[in-house]
């Protein structure tokens, strides 16, 4: 497995690639993007992105916890959590690239 | 909130886009995103989250149904952890 990090320098090159902005704008477009998903998320929205995923905000209630190193009972409060399910299409995606022998190369995605 | 209407937002906040062009972007940036947990990259957005991929070893299933013994391959999800000011977000402010 590859194992490196993509951070958003990766988004935004791949945003000035495709449309013709500068990079400035590109960076600002990424972060607009995770923005308004985030204003979303945080107003309880879910936030569904077709062939890639969902997030959904789910409310949980309080439970007894346990600080593991003491053992010690500790109430954790009631909260409100973010779990995002990936779609098919990616699932697949991503199986079909890490399934096949020495498919973890660098190079082009077999995406149809 | 769909894609749909993210990139109806975002064509809103950027009137010198074209609607076109705004989805075009926010394809990428998933294709981007998708791209990389293929490869088996990680994929860290500082205050929002990360997206990984973790690798689930073969295993014998069960069929639920028949109780029969199947053989499930090893497979690779892609796993989200929220980052921690996304995570506070949701619970201190609204």
């Amino acid at each position: 497995m590859a194992g490196q990090t993509v951070t958003r320098a990766q988004l935004t090159e791949a945003v000035y690639q495709e449309v013709g902005l500068s990079r400035n704008e590109s960076a600002e477009l990424v972060e607009s993007v995770i923005a308004e998903i985030s204003g979303a998320l945080a107003r309880g929205e879910m936030v569904k992105i077709s062939s890639f995923g969902s997030f959904a905000v789910r409310q949980k209630g309080q439970r007894v916890g346990r600080n593991p190193k003491t053992g010690q009972e500790v109430p954790i409060s009631p909260r409100r959590v973010l779990v995002f399910r990936a779609s098919h299409a990616l699932k697949d995606q991503i199986n079909h690239a890490l399934a096949r022998p020495g498919a973890a190369g660098r190079t082009g995605s077999p995406k149809p | 909130m769909t894609k749909s209407e993210l990139v109806q937002k975002l064509a809103e906040a950027n009137p010198h886009l074209y609607q076109r062009d705004v989805e075009v972007i926010v394809t990428a940036i998933f294709d981007e995103i998708a791209t990389a947990l293929s490869r088996g990259d990680r994929v860290e957005l500082r205050g929002f989250g990360a997206f990984s991929v973790k690798r689930r070893d073969a295993r014998l299933g069960r069929n639920p149904r028949t109780g029969d013994s199947v053989k499930v391959a090893e497979k690779h999800v892609p796993f989200f952890k929220t980052g921690k000011q996304l995570r506070d977000r949701l619970n201190h402010s609204a």
